[in-house]
C-alpha cells in the first residue's frame, strides 16, 4: 500500500484575468534611493540581494534620490526626456500607419521607453547591441534618419533592406543596431560572441545583448550565460521584463519564484534589478555596467521591470487576456511622466515646454512620414525590384539562383 | 609536398590559415588542449594561442551562436561540432541566423563562418556517430556545404572555406580520415600514403567551393558522389567493367550544375549515390536536377543508391551501408535498361 496521493502539475496563473481589479500587490517596490551602489570592481558575491531589489532613483515626489542619482546634467536628462518624446510619437504615427493599410505590421515599445533611450545613451561609438524587436529606442536617440527607419517599416524603394524584412527589424552597422532577427533569443548569444571576438583582438569594445522576459526560457539564453560567464565576455545581458510574452504572463517563463535577474547568480554573474520606468536608473544601472565591461570585469545581467502598455504588436488584442485597466494600475508608472515631473522639480523645464516640444517632435515625425511615403508604403507607389530578391543571398550568385531569376523573368 | 591524412589535411589547412590571418579563431568541444577527439587540432593552441583556438562549453547552439557573433564582428571562426549528429541544437543558429544575416541586413553584416563536423558511418558509431545530415544544409539559401573525400581536396577546400565571405558547412566524412575506404570493410585498411590523393602541398592553396571533378573518365553512364562514396563508386566500377564516369561533387551546395548536366548529356545515364537516408535526401535533388535538365539525353531512369530509411544502425552497419556490391547492381541495372 503506497500513502503517497497522485502527483498533480502545477501551472502557474496570473494574479487576475480581464474582468478582474488588476492587482501588483505582489510586485514588491522598494523605496527610490533604498539599494546600495557597489563599486564596479566588487565581487559579484558581496551583493547579490541586488537580484532581488528594484534599483531607483526618481521617488514618488519626483526627486532623483540615493546612490545612483545625480549622473545626468540638466541637459543631458532633457536630451533623454526628448528622446522618449520621439520615439513614442514615432510609434503613434507607424501605429497609424498600419492601421490605415500602409504596411503590414507594427510594433510599439509604449511604457518602456525609458530603457532603450536611457542605454544608448550609456554606450560608445563602436559599441554594439543586438536588439530584439521593441528597441527601436536604441536608433531614434541617435541621428539615425528617421525616414530609414519608415522606409523601412513600408517596404517602400528607399528601404536600406530593400524589403527583404518584416517592419521594424531594422539593421545598422553604423549605428551600433545588429540586424533584428525576429527569432526570439538567438541573438543574445551573438552579442556573447561579438563581445568575445572584441577581447580576442583586443579591441575595447563592447557588446549589449537584448531579450525579454518569455524568451529568457529559451536554451539560448542558458548559452549565453555559460558562454558570457567562462569566458568572462566584455558585454552587458538585457532582460527587459515587461511582465508579458504576447499573452503569456512572466511567470511561466520563470515560475513563482525568484527573479529574472537572479538567473545570473549561478553563473556567478553581477545581477542587477533596476526600475524600468525610471530613465535615470537606467542610464545609471548601464553606466556601470557598460564600465565593467570595458574594464574587462566581465559581464552583467540586467532586468529591467516594466510593463507593456500596449499590445505585444498590431497582429494581438490584450484585453483577451489581462484587464484593461492594468496599464494605468502598474505601480511604476509612464517614464515620460516621471521624467518630466523631475525635471519641472528641477526648474529645468515646464508644462509649456513640453507641450511645445511634444508638438515639434510630432511635427517632425509628421514631416519624415510624408517625405518616406514618397517613396512609396507597402502596397502602393515605389516598391524595391523583384531582382532584388535574388541579390544578397550569397556574397556571389550562384548558378542556380541565376536560374531561377531567369525563370522569374526578372 | 608531404604525404598526409585526412585529419592532417585538416589540421594543416587551419594551421596555414591560421599563421597567416590572424582573425582566424578555432573552438569547440576538446579542440583546444586535447586538439580534438580526432585530432584534428592538434597542436594549434600550442602555437596559435588559447586566445585563437580554445575549448568551448559542450553547447553545440552557444557555439554556432558565438561564432556568427564574432564573424559578425570581424573574426573568422572555424568551428567544430564533436560529431555531425550532434549539431542539431545548433540547426537554428545555422539555419536562421547565420544563412541570412548578409540578405536581411542587406550586406551590412556578414558571417565568414567555417563550421566543421565529422559525417557519415562506417567506423560502428551506430545511430548517434554515424549521421549524414547535407541534406538539412543544402535546404537552406544563404549556406554553402561542402563534402571533400581526400586529403588534397579537404585541406583546399578548408582553406578557401575559411577564406570564403559566407557561411560554409564543412562535412568531414570520418570513415576516410585515416585512408581512402571502398566500401569493401572486410580487406586491411589502405592508408592515405598509398594514395595519390594522399600527397598534399605544403602551404596555402585553395580547392575552388562550388567546383566538381571528375575522378574517372567514362562514357556509359554518370555516378554522382561525394565522400566516402566516391571510392565506393570508384570499386563498383572496376568490379563491373562498366565504363562509368564519376564525380566528385566536392561541394554540394552550391551546386557546380554544369558539370554534373554535360556529363550526363553524354553518357544518357546516372547514378546517384550517397550514405544518407534516401526520402528526401540530396540525392532527390540531383535526381531532380538531372531529370529537368537532361531528360531528352536519359536512355534509363535516374537510379539512386542510398542508405536505407532507418536510424543507422550499430550492428547492421554493413547491411546498411551502400557499399559497393549495391552500387554496381545499381549500374548494372541502369545499363540493361534501354
Amino acid at each position: 500500500m503506497s500513502d503517497y496521493q497522485p502527483l498533480k502539475l502545477y501551472v502557474p496563473e496570473p494574479e487576475v484575468r480581464p474582468g478582474d481589479e488588476p492587482d501588483f500587490s505582489g510586485v514588491d517596490i522598494p523605496k527610490a534611493g533604498s539599494v546600495r551602489r557597489p563599486e564596479i570592481d566588487a565581487s559579484p558575491e558581496e551583493f547579490r540581494d541586488l537580484a532581488y531589489s528594484i534599483i531607483r532613483v526618481l521617488d514618488r515626489k519626483a526627486n532623483a534620490v540615493g546612490p545612483w542619482a545625480d549622473m545626468l546634467s540638466d541637459e543631458e536628462a532633457i536630451i533623454g526626456l526628448t528622446d522618449m518624446l520621439r520615439v513614442r510619437a514615432y510609434d503613434a504615427r507607424m501605429l497609424m500607419a498600419q492601421r490605415q493599410g500602409k504596411t503590414s505590421f507594427y510594433m510599439q515599445c509604449l511604457g518602456e521607453e525609458a530603457i532603450a533611450c536611457a542605454f544608448r545613451k550609456a554606450l560608445s561609438p563602436g559599441d554594439m547591441n543586438f536588439p530584439t524587436y521593441r528597441q527601436q529606442g536604441l536608433l531614434t536617440s541617435t541621428d539615425y534618419p528617421i525616414i530609414d527607419m519608415m522606409n523601412q517599416v513600408y517596404s517602400n524603394e528607399s528601404d536600406p533592406l530593400k524589403g527583404r524584412q518584416l517592419p521594424i527589424m531594422y539593421s545598422s552597422k553604423e549605428y551600433g543596431f545588429f540586424s533584428v532577427s525576429g527569432n526570439l533569443a538567438t541573438q543574445f548569444v551573438q552579442a556573447v560572441g561579438w563581445a568575445m571576438a572584441s577581447a580576442i583582438k583586443g579591441d575595447t569594445k563592447i557588446a549589449a545583448g537584448w531579450i525579454g522576459d518569455g524568451s529568457t526560457a529559451e536554451s539560448d539564453f542558458h548559452s549565453s550565460m555559460v558562454f558570457a560567464s567562462t569566458y568572462r565576455a566584455p558585454v552587458v545581458l538585457n532582460i527587459v521584463n515587461n511582465q508579458w510574452a504576447i499573452s503569456t504572463f512572466q511567470g511561466i517563463a520563470k515560475g513563482d519564484s525568484a527573479t529574472f535577474a537572479a538567473r545570473g547568480h549561478g553563473f556567478g554573474m553581477p545581477s542587477l534589478r533596476v526600475d524600468g520606468n525610471d530613465y535615470l536608473a537606467v542610464y545609471a544601472v548601464a553606466k556601470w555596467a557598460i564600465e565593467r565591461a570595458r574594464r574587462n570585469l566581465g559581464p552583467t545581467l540586467i532586468e529591467y521591470v516594466t510593463y507593456r502598455s500596449g499590445p505585444h504588436s498590431t497582429s494581438d488584442d490584450p484585453s483577451a487576456y489581462r484587464p484593461k485597466e492594468e496599464s494605468d494600475a502598474w505601480p511604476l508608472g509612464d517614464p515620460i511622466e516621471r521624467l518630466k515631473n523631475h525635471l519641472i522639480a528641477r526648474d529645468a523645464w515646464s508644462e509649456d515646454r513640453h507641450v511645445q516640444t511634444k508638438a515639434r517632435l510630432e511635427s517632425e515625425i509628421l514631416q519624415a512620414q510624408k517625405e518616406a511615403e514618397k517613396h512609396g508604403t507597402l502596397h502602393s507607389g515605389g516598391a524595391p525590384s523583384t531582382r532584388d530578391m535574388f541579390e544578397g543571398v550569397y556574397k556571389e550568385m550562384p548558378e542556380h539562383l541565376r536560374r531561377q531569376r531567369q525563370e522569374a523573368g526578372v | 609536398m608531404a604525404r598526409m591524412t585526412m585529419i592532417e589535411a585538416i589540421r594543416d589547412a587551419m594551421d596555414v590559415v591560421m599563421s597567416v590571418n590572424e582573425n582566424v579563431v578555432v573552438f569547440g568541444e576538446d579542440v583546444g588542449y586535447f586538439g580534438g577527439v580526432f585530432r584534428c587540432t592538434q597542436s594549434l593552441q600550442e602555437k596559435h594561442g588559447k586566445h585563437r583556438c580554445f575549448d568551448a562549453p559542450i553547447n553545440e547552439s552557444g557555439i554556432v551562436g558565438t561564432a556568427i557573433g564574432m564573424a559578425v564582428n570581424g573574426l573568422r571562426p572555424c568551428v567544430e561540432i564533436q560529431f555531425a549528429d550532434y549539431m542539431y541544437p545548433a540547426y537554428d543558429q545555422i539555419s536562421q541566423e547565420a544563412s541570412r544575416i548578409r540578405y536581411r541586413s542587406n550586406g551590412e553584416f556578414t558571417v565568414p563562418m567555417t563550421v566543421r563536423m565529422p559525417t557519415g558511418g562506417g567506423i560502428f558509431g551506430g545511430q548517434t556517430h554515424s549521421q549524414s545530415p547535407e541534406a538539412l544544409f543544402t535546404h537552406i539559401c544563404g549556406i554553402k556545404t561542402v563534402v571533400p573525400s581526400n586529403p588534397y581536396d579537404a585541406k583546399g577546400l578548408l582553406i578557401a572555406a575559411i577564406e570564403d565571405d559566407d557561411p560554409v558547412i564543412f562535412l568531414e566524412p570520418k570513415r576516410l580520415y585515416n585512408g581512402p575506404f571502398d566500401g569493401h570493410h572486410d580487406r586491411p585498411i589502405i592508408p592515405w600514403s598509398k594514395h595519390p590523393l594522399g600527397e598534399t602541398p605544403d602551404g596555402h592553396y585553395t580547392v575552388p567551393l562550388g567546383k566538381a571533378v571528375i575522378r574517372r573518365v567514362g562514357q556509359d553512364v554518370t555516378v554522382l558522389a561525394y565522400g566516402t562514396m566516391v571510392h565506393v563508386a570508384e570499386a563498383a566500377t572496376e568490379e563491373t567493367g562498366v565504363d562509368a564516369e564519376i564525380i566528385d561533387l566536392r561541394t554540394l551546395a552550391p551546386l557546380d550544375l554544369d558539370t554534373i548536366e554535360e556529363s550526363v548529356r553524354k553518357t544518357g545515364r546516372c547514378v546517384v549515390v550517397h550514405e544518407a537516408t534516401r526520402t528526401s535526401g540530396y540525392g532527390a535533388e540531383l535526381s531532380a536536377i538531372v531529370q529537368e535538365n537532361c531528360f531528352y539525353a536519359l536512355e534509363a531512369p535516374v537510379t539512386r543508391v542510398t542508405g536505407w530509411d532507418t536510424p543507422y544502425p550499430h550492428a547492421q552497419e554493413w547491411a546498411y551501408f551502400p557499399g559497393p556490391a549495391r552500387v554496381g547492381a545499381a549500374l548494372k541495372r541502369v545499363m540493361e535498361a534501354s
